[in-house]
């Protein structure tokens, strides 16, 4: 194994185990904020209990969060000191605020999870509320580097040299909006659809739990608005790539060939080398008109590139099929919701629906995981779009595979005991027979 | 207010830095020294203790531990070359330190929450024992990078040497030096957290003694220093500010111990924060102009000043939010030691995460 093969697994597995954390970190804070607001105005004990279980959830998976959101602020350097070296001075800005942003996180975290009680319940409300703020700024910024990695602005380069260093024009590069907005509805959308499949899934056994119905209520309140809205945040970020990362967007779509009239490909695996998608379900025009608005607009293919910046095209395109198949089967499933409510006035709770509700739990993180493989992979081989290759970022240390192995191992051991935990947690939700548990 | 016109952008980003790294060790730092007193809780009420720790940095922990991000953030964004020097040269003892880091931040919280107290107590293992090995490593990077050794590698060029820029009797000694730091503010701090006055003597005396062997750890690291770190060695002597912060630091472990004999425990805190501030502060200034001695200083291989300078009014902004906000949660959470002798009357405050 080469090094720069162990050094980008261990950033992808780095990442790709952090990015759940984050992601639950900017939604449940809400959650639990709702839960809260609703106990004030109902008066129902219920929301309480219900507040302080998934505050619980939340600690458990911000501490987590933080340590693994630690190890990837030195990983950077750790890994990959070039980038860091051309690129730190130029999105550090967008770094130091984020630093701000979980500051005070952190700290009102800390307020919330203690102060119960301990202080007046509408400053322990807003301490909640600036939880859930301030984690999704801190998304927001993060998100903010990685958009300048695939469309890197704010400088000038002379000789390998940035020159006229301009960080707040980094920070809102041309992918910043479009890269922001679609993470952090995924964020509410997975988060919001993983509650509410765990709480469907104790819903099946125990029908009438008022605790676990009202706890389904809310996260199918965030996560469906969340997932109905996130298709048109995807179209737009489609779009952004089209026009910014032309490459990148032929990685997705399978396009190996520039063309008019390009049609919008549908599964398949690409083979590249017949440069053909067997199995796919082409619609005459569609990418021409999703990307450009234009069924007649032409697609730049992969053949318009040099084929030494091609990224690996069947992990980009199975990727992002399997994460636009994920957003879709949740916006399904939300709606399916949206409508029984609308027609009732009252939370389905049918078998089918809390069946379908379980089923669609894990697809949100499945998506973010996916969505987050397109980016990167979809980026290589550059680690800065068009300026440095990922080859010539990554450590000169000897050994990175002894390092991977320790990281990976450390992981699945936390993953395990995350899981166990929170299981541990369920199991001790409150029964229908003792609605306002407050055993605590 | 001389220094303000005379201090570049970069200059101030680096006093911020090292003010955060002050806070980090203050707060962070003794974070870690509960963890050491944690793993070597014995007796009647070793259970007592235990159970005094993790209520005292309960609410607080993960604020604390953001300093250090906090540093790190502005290092790769203001000093760039220094960051990725540190970051290849050092890599073995910041990997080791950072699995230290996720597993006691893990589970420091995962004891809260898990069911059995034989759980609770293996987890109570993962989070005392990497508090010890963690800031031995912390220490023994700080320590590594003044003697120049990593400095003198990334600009030799070649491999890049895995061990011998840091397993070296100077590093070490930093080390156990940033060891005995930590434990002593925290028992420090620990007296001011219980009105049992048993638990209180108990952290009474492993204040006293960690002052006692903090004081022979600093020798030693002074001794080493001559011929393993000499250009802060000399930049301590040589400074006309030298002599004298080394007699403040001096008087305020004096006035430490003899706070901490008569029982004024918050005295006792008030000179322990400062000598510990004083230490770094003269750790860094005897380094200063360099970040990475011998080569990188406050000129080359930094960002340009508009960065430095952006970085400044971030940080100004930022702290208008921050400095607030942190005042609250310990106003909220602390407020009890800060209170003198009236607590007696009053129960123990033990927040719990709910």
């Amino acid at each position: 194994m080469t090094n720069l093969l162990a050094a980008r697994l261990q950033m992808a597995m780095s990442l790709g185990f952090h990015i759940i954390f984050a992601a639950i970190g900017i939604a449940l804070p809400l959650m639990m904020c709702i839960a809260e607001a609703c106990w004030h105005r109902t008066g129902d004990p219920i929301y309480r209990t219900l507040a302080k279980r998934w505050a619980k959830g939340a600690a458990i998976l911000f501490a987590v969060g933080a340590v693994s959101g630690t190890v990837l602020s030195f990983e950077l350097g750790l890994l990959w000191p070039e980038f860091m070296n051309f690129a730190g001075p130029i999105i550090g800005l967008g770094f130091g605020l984020e630093g701000f942003a979980f500051f005070t996180e952190a700290i009102f975290l800390g307020v919330y999870i203690y102060g119960w009680d301990r202080i007046p319940p509408l400053a322990h409300w807003l301490a909640g509320a600036l939880v859930a703020a301030s984690g999704a700024l801190s998304g927001i910024l993060v998100v903010s580097v990685n958009g300048w990695m695939n469309t890197p602005t704010g400088f000038d380069l002379v000789e390998g040299v940035a020159t006229n260093i301009n960080p707040p024009a980094a920070l809102l590069n041309p992918a910043f909006v479009s890269e922001a907005l679609h993470m952090t509805i995924a964020a509410y959308a997975a988060t919001g659809l993983l509650v509410a499949g765990i709480h469907a899934i104790m819903l099946r056994k125990d029908r009438d739990n008022p605790f676990h119905r009202r706890a389904m209520g809310i996260a199918l309140a965030v996560g469906g608005v969340a997932a109905v809205l996130q298709p048109l945040s995807g179209h737009y970020s489609a779009q952004v790539v089209a026009e910014t990362q032309e490459l990148k967007l032929a990685a997705m779509e399978a396009q190996f060939h520039t063309e008019r009239r390009a049609p919008l490909r549908i599964g398949g695996l690409p083979d590249v080398g017949s440069q053909t998608t067997p199995y796919a379900l082409e619609i005459p025009g569609g990418l021409s008109f999703l990307a450009y608005n234009d069924p007649n607009a032409e697609v730049k293919g992969l053949d318009a590139f040099p084929s030494d910046e091609h990224p690996p095209v069947a992990v980009v395109h199975v990727a992002f099929q399997i994460m636009v198949a994920c957003g879709i089967a949740m916006a399904a499933v939300s709606l399916w919701g949206a409508l029984a409510w609308w027609r009732t006035r009252r939370l389905p709770t049918g078998g089918a629906f809390l069946t379908a509700v379980a089923l669609a739990s894990p697809l949100g993180m499945i998506a973010i995981e996916a969505g987050w493989t397109v980016t990167e992979v979809g980026r290589q081989p550059w680690i800065i779009q068009g300026v440095m290759r990922t080859k010539d970022a990554v450590t000169t240390v000897p050994g990175l595979w002894w390092s991977l192995a320790a990281y990976t191992a450390l992981y699945v051991m936390l993953g395990v005991v995350v899981v166990m935990l929170l299981l541990h947690q369920f199991r001790s939700s409150p029964r229908a027979e003792a609605p306002t548990g407050e055993g605590l | 207010m001389g220094f303000l016109t005379s201090m570049t952008p970069a200059e101030g980003v680096a006093a911020a830095m090292l003010v955060a790294l002050i806070v980090y060790a203050l707060l962070g730092g003794a974070d870690y020294g509960a963890g050491v007193w944690d793993l070597l809780a014995r007796g009647p009420r070793a259970e007592a203790q235990r159970e005094l720790i993790a209520h005292a940095i309960g609410p607080v922990w993960e604020a604390n531990h953001v300093w250090l991000i906090v540093v790190i953030v502005l290092l790769f964004t203001s000093f760039p070359a220094a960051f990725a020097v540190v970051m290849t040269t050092l890599h073995i003892p910041l990997s080791l330190m950072l699995i230290g880091v996720v597993l006691r931040g893990s589970a420091f919280t995962f004891r809260s929450y898990d069911a059995t107290e034989l759980a609770r107590r293996r987890w109570n293992r993962v989070f005392s024992i990497p508090s010890v090995v963690t800031p031995i490593l912390l220490g023994m990077v700080v320590g590594a990078i003044a003697t120049g050794e990593p400095g003198r590698a990334a600009e030799a060029g070649g491999p890049v040497p895995l061990l011998s820029t840091w397993l070296r009797p100077f590093p070490i000694a930093v080390g156990l030096f940033a060891l005995n730091i930590f434990a002593y503010l925290a028992a420090v701090y620990l007296t001011l957290e219980t009105v049992d006055r048993e638990l209180r003597e108990d952290f009474r005396r492993k204040a006293l003694v960690s002052a006692v062997t903090l004081g022979v750890v600093a020798w030693v690291v002074y001794l080493l220093a001559r011929d393993s770190a000499p250009l802060v060695y000399e930049g301590l002597d040589r400074a006309s500010w030298g002599a004298p912060l080394r007699y403040a630091t001096g008087a305020m472990a004096i006035a430490a111990i003899a706070a901490l004999a008569l029982r004024w425990f918050a005295l006792a805190r008030l000179a322990a924060a400062a000598q510990v501030a004083m230490i770094l502060w003269g750790a860094a200034a005897a380094q200063y102009p360099y970040l990475v001695p011998p080569h990188l200083d406050m000129t080359r291989g930094v960002a340009p000043p508009i960065v430095h300078k952006l970085m400044l009014i971030a940080l100004g902004i930022g702290s208008l939010i921050l400095v607030p906000s942190l005042i609250y949660l310990f106003r909220v959470f602390k407020g009890h030691t800060f209170q003198g002798g009236r607590r007696d009357e009053e129960g123990p405050v033990r927040p719990t995460p709910a």
